[in-house]
């Protein structure tokens, strides 16, 4: 009976987050069409209504999902390659002081360059079509080394010690000890390089222009002064770095639901 | 085998905690260390565990000694369940079904389900004393496992320990009489 409550309880309170996130959207949705009506000039300001038109007619042409394909793939193999190769990084660090010695100051160089000098640097060294892949794996690179090290660095010395005495494996080690103190640490990490990664893939794309990529469709509504194309573009990059962070969030809570600390198991 | 220190010595910051231990700890028996706070017994049963070091002195019959322990703190993975830490430090024979009448064997009820850190403090005490005797182990060493728990709990814990670690060579940390005599145990006092 409590339980049920406790269910129907919960099901009013994600009705009454939805609404209030409805709301607030209808009302930035609202400011955005009020201004546009104000400035009344399309190509200053364009209104939702033709921001969402513009983006209909785009998505029934194929170079539109070619487009986001292309670039969604390669910010996606950019973040998954930082964030693996950042988690591999930590953990050779955590094991080896010379390693981390060695390493550390790489990742605060990387983390400290502005992404212009690397995308600029990276085109002379590569080619465009891999630009996005390279700058958003760099963007991904420092966050999930230096939260992946501090997560393990903030591991529980007393359970260690524990696990030494029980003489426990390596694995039953990483299963209980070590993956719930770095879990939320690896999220942080996947969060915050979500963001960068789409930012700053899309910002290598402008430059390095790769065919069939939203950067080059950015680069051209902007030179030929589309500003609805531009405004619709951004639209299409917000709604898929939602959507891809959404998901990722997804996986990462089901994987969760077994490991994060809760009260009843 | 006995257990034998010889001339144990321990300092931390320049300030001498143990100096020169020599003690015995008679295979298949169970030794009490007793001691006023801050006489190094905590010290001493890591050094026994192997977690802390010596600065000198010579430790023998521990070589390739399986050891278990009770630490001061539970130490239990909070987000577990009683059973799953248990079996978390067990070889593969010892089962659920054999972990739960254990726990039960030491009065424990309504534990099944809950993670640890949603149990009692003696619950959690008598979880850990679970885990470590039904660890594979040679020696068995106990810092104040008995902390926390009320007068008739702790002889039903003791009656259990006594049985379980019949003819095991166990070490226990204390500094209460009476659990010394209920326990029937070697004494040995540190100063």
């Amino acid at each position: 009976m409590e339980v049920k409550q406790q269910d129907i309880h919960t099901k009013e309170n994600k009705i009454k987050k939805f609404i209030v996130k409805l709301l607030v959207f209808s009302f930035w949705l609202l400011v955005w069409d009020i201004a546009s009506r104000l400035i009344n000039q399309e190509l200053f300001l364009p209104s939702p209504k033709s921001v969402l038109i513009t983006t209909y007619q785009l998505s029934t042409t194929s170079d539109f999902w070619f487009s986001i394909g292309n670039s969604f793939v390669r910010i996606v193999i950019g973040f998954s390659l930082g964030l693996a190769v950042g988690i591999f990084l930590a953990i050779v660090s955590y094991s080896s002081k010379l390693i981390k010695e060695l390493i550390s100051p790489l990742m605060r160089v990387i983390k400290a360059t502005p992404v212009a000098s690397f995308i600029i640097l990276a085109l002379v060294w590569i080619s465009s079509v891999n630009l996005s892949i390279l700058i958003s794996f760099l963007m991904v690179l420092p966050v999930s080394f230096s939260n992946m090290l501090y997560g393990l660095h903030s591991t529980d010395e007393k359970l260690l010690e524990m696990a030494r005495v029980f003489h426990l494996n390596r694995w039953k080690c990483i299963k209980a000890i070590y993956l719930p103190t770095v879990l939320p640490f690896i999220i942080s990490a996947m969060s915050v390089g979500l963001g960068f990664s789409f930012k700053s893939g899309i910002a290598a794309e402008v430059i390095g222009r790769p065919i069939n990529s939203i950067g080059l469709n950015l680069y051209e509504a902007k030179l030929y002064l589309m500003i609805k194309e531009l405004f619709a573009w951004t639209l299409v990059i917000i709604v898929l770095s939602i959507i891809f962070e959404k998901l990722v969030m997804w996986v990462i809570k089901r994987f969760e639901y077994n490991e994060k600390p809760r009260e009843n198991i | 085998m006995d257990i034998k220190l010889i001339n144990i010595n321990k300092s931390f910051k320049g300030q001498q905690v143990l100096r020169n231990v020599n003690m015995t700890f008679p295979k298949g028996r169970i030794t009490c260390i007793m001691g006023a706070s801050g006489t190094g017994k905590t010290t001493l049963a890591n050094i026994l565990m192997g977690l802390q070091e010596a600065d000198s002195g010579e430790i023998h019959g521990l070589q390739d000694k399986k050891i278990s322990a009770v630490f001061q703190e539970d130490r239990l993975i909070e987000h577990w369940d009683a059973i799953k830490n248990i079996l978390l430090v067990c070889q593969a024979e010892v089962t659920k079904e054999m972990v739960d009448e254990e726990l039960k064997n030491i009065g424990m009820a309504e534990y099944e389900g809950k993670a640890v850190k949603a149990l009692s403090g003696g619950m959690r005490r008598r979880v850990a004393l679970v885990r470590a005797t039904l660890s594979d182990y040679d020696v068995l060493i106990m810092d104040e496992p008995f902390k926390g728990l009320d007068e008739a709990l702790k002889k039903l814990v003791i009656n259990y320990i006594k049985k379980k670690t019949k003819d095991k060579t166990v070490i226990i940390i204390t500094h209460d009489k009476e659990e010394v005599a209920l326990l029937d145990a070697n004494v040995i006092t540190i100063s």
